[in-house]
């Protein structure tokens, strides 16, 4: 444990020491995303909003009809599901398109990813915002539950990193895993409950769906906004316990990979 | 003094074959079969040596030998397989740098993000910033985008950014000098200063001259073995020369002595032999030829022997006015 510890403050200690570094590559995601485009800002909020209104036209004749404030229920789960796909795509790329940097200048790698994710939620928030405004309109009630919403969203945060962090490392040695990814992310985005409801399924079908982090969050985050209920102390639990193993099966994939990147760029 | 760098026999092995071009689906398929098929390459092997805190090593070889590879396992990018590498100190290594900016964000932007990750403070950069613009000569493009630049100028960039830097050691790979005409005179002679500020280095060159000429330590890499490792450079340097023509590559001391020799003999033959022949040319000349002839063939002798003794430029200008 104390290993651990130590370990802990040491990388915290180089984190401290690389903060102009990380300024400057999140400064530098930024301008990627915003500055060089025309629709810039706008068009973070435009995407998840053509998405949303796309799924209303089509799904709303199927699931629609039976679900109360079908809008919200949509938005809720396309905004997670963009933001997980987002930054692990983003976070996958980190390490490959800064490989000319990497195999010349000994910097901590994880530093990339660690940007790659920060503007990754800065879009999210935005698209968050967004997603409250629509709360108004569909005259959902705040309540203080609302800032509950904080703790699935930071383990969904730490959820990102982790996978980003196995991915990253995969797809040095694997350059396919990209196309695998995207496979992958297709079919989450069926199992995730974005457009359906799972009360239809028999309930141990039901169980099954906790399997999927990101629908664990996105119920989440329905469960405070539309049901106006607070989740129990065991589904808090268990977003915490997606977010801690990914972390942990992350770090250990960065730990044990990252110095072998170099051979692969 | 002291061990500022410490190399005990140290190993460094690329993983070559299979692994890199087939993805994960091949990788998994060849696994069940037993198809996967991986062969080890030791781009350096057994290399001992150290370096005492003020010592400029040469490290020479032809291409291949692994010298890259070890810069950067001391660098740190690397880790060597076997034996250790220990470090005192901060190092700054001068790769070839003009790559990895980015193309959409403007000089200033990338030169703030690259010095960031030399590992300078903001304080410093903010600081520095001024001197390296203008050491670059880059006062009139700091806001363009960096697509804009040539690559002469991205190159002259990097390189004022890295040589800002104060380190302990320095790694240099071919990188003494970059640019055109006067930056090359320029940075050639900025490096100069840095190697000359008592700093410990490592320096990679194909040019044995420039071998000669900074260090005090060399050593010889081939195909990943240590040749040598020996703080008589002359000798070590001549006999490299000696190998490049002859291709034997010696064994031991001894033989590095003896190729050394043999070098030297072959210099004093090759240049008695250029001697011969100009004096022969001179003589035929003499013989038969204008007074302007001759004074052109004199030149030419005077210039291979003793070029200090000429003014290039009035003699350029002689030649010029001679041969119409």
């Amino acid at each position: 444990m104390g290993k651990a510890i130590r370990s802990a403050k040491k990388t915290l200690s180089v984190f401290a020491s690389n903060r102009f570094l990380f300024e400057e590559l999140v400064k530098r995601d930024f301008e990627h995303k915003y500055k060089r485009t025309i629709l810039g800002m706008a068009w973070s909020i435009l995407s998840p909003l053509l998405t949303l209104l796309v799924m209303k036209l089509v799904f709303t004749q199927f699931f629609g009809r039976t679900t109360p404030h079908y809008t919200i229920y949509l938005f809720a789960g396309t905004i997670v599901l963009s933001f997980f796909k987002e930054a692990t795509n983003n976070g996958m790329t980190s390490m490959i398109s800064n490989a000319s940097v990497l195999n010349k200048i000994n910097v901590p790698k994880y530093l990339f990813l660690f940007s790659k994710n920060v503007s990754s939620l800065v879009n999210f928030s935005l698209t968050l915002i967004i997603f409250f405004i629509f709360c108004i309109f569909d005259s959902i009630t705040f309540h203080w539950g609302f800032f509950l919403l904080i703790y699935p969203i930071a383990c969904l945060v730490v959820l990102n990193l982790g996978v980003g962090m196995v991915l990253s490392a995969m797809y040095v040695f694997f350059r396919d895993t990209k196309y695998l990814y995207s496979v992958f992310l297709t079919l989450l985005t069926y199992v995730s409950a974005v457009f359906y409801r799972v009360d239809s399924f028999p309930p141990l079908v039901q169980r099954f769906f906790l399997l999927n982090p990101v629908y664990v969050y996105i119920k989440y985050i329905r469960t405070v906004v539309i049901d106006g209920m607070v989740p129990s102390l065991q589904y808090h639990a268990l977003c915490l316990l997606y977010a801690f193993l990914a972390a942990c099966v992350g770090a250990l994939f960065y730990k044990r990979y990252n110095r072998k990147f170099v051979y692969y760029f | 003094m002291g061990k500022v760098i410490e190399c005990n026999d140290v190993g460094i092995r690329y993983i070559t074959g299979d692994l890199k071009a087939i993805g994960l689906k091949e990788y998994v398929m060849r696994r069940i079969t037993g198809k996967y098929d991986v062969k080890e390459f030791w781009a350096d092997r057994n290399i001992d040596f150290y370096l005492d805190s003020g010592d400029m090593m040469g490290i020479i070889g032809s291409n291949g030998a692994g010298k890259s590879t070890l810069l950067k396992a001391i660098s740190g990018i690397m880790e060597p397989k076997e034996g250790s590498i220990k470090v005192k100190g901060r190092i700054a290594a001068l790769l070839e740098l003009a790559s990895g900016f980015d193309g959409d964000m403007t000089v200033k932007e990338n030169a703030y993000l690259r010095g960031a990750m030399l590992g300078y403070t903001r304080k410093f950069m903010d600081e520095k910033y001024k001197e390296i613009i203008s050491f670059a000569e880059l006062e009139d493009f700091q806001d363009r985008t960096f697509r804009q630049l040539s690559s002469g100028m991205k190159s002259r960039l990097a390189f004022a950014i890295c040589c800002m830097v104060e380190p302990d050691i320095i790694i240099l790979d071919e990188v003494l000098a970059v640019g055109d005409g006067a930056f090359r005179k320029k940075s050639g002679d900025k490096m100069r200063e840095i190697l000359n500020s008592g700093v410990t280095g490592i320096l990679v060159s194909h040019s044995i001259d420039q071998v000669k000429e900074l260090c005090n330590k060399v050593l010889w890499l081939d195909h990943g073995k240590q040749i040598t490792f020996s703080s008589d450079v002359k000798t070590v340097c001549d006999a490299y020369s000696e190998f490049l023509v002859t291709k034997e590559l010696p064994g031991s001391e001894e033989e590095i002595k003896e190729l050394s020799l043999s070098y030297e003999k072959r210099m004093a033959e090759e240049k008695a032999k250029k001697d011969k022949k100009e004096t022969k040319k001179l003589e035929g000349i003499l013989a038969k030829g204008t007074k302007n002839t001759a004074i052109e063939a004199s030149l030419d002798i005077i210039e291979n022997n003793a070029p200090e003794l000429l003014d290039m430029h009035e003699v350029g200008k002689w030649r010029r006015k001679n041969n119409g």
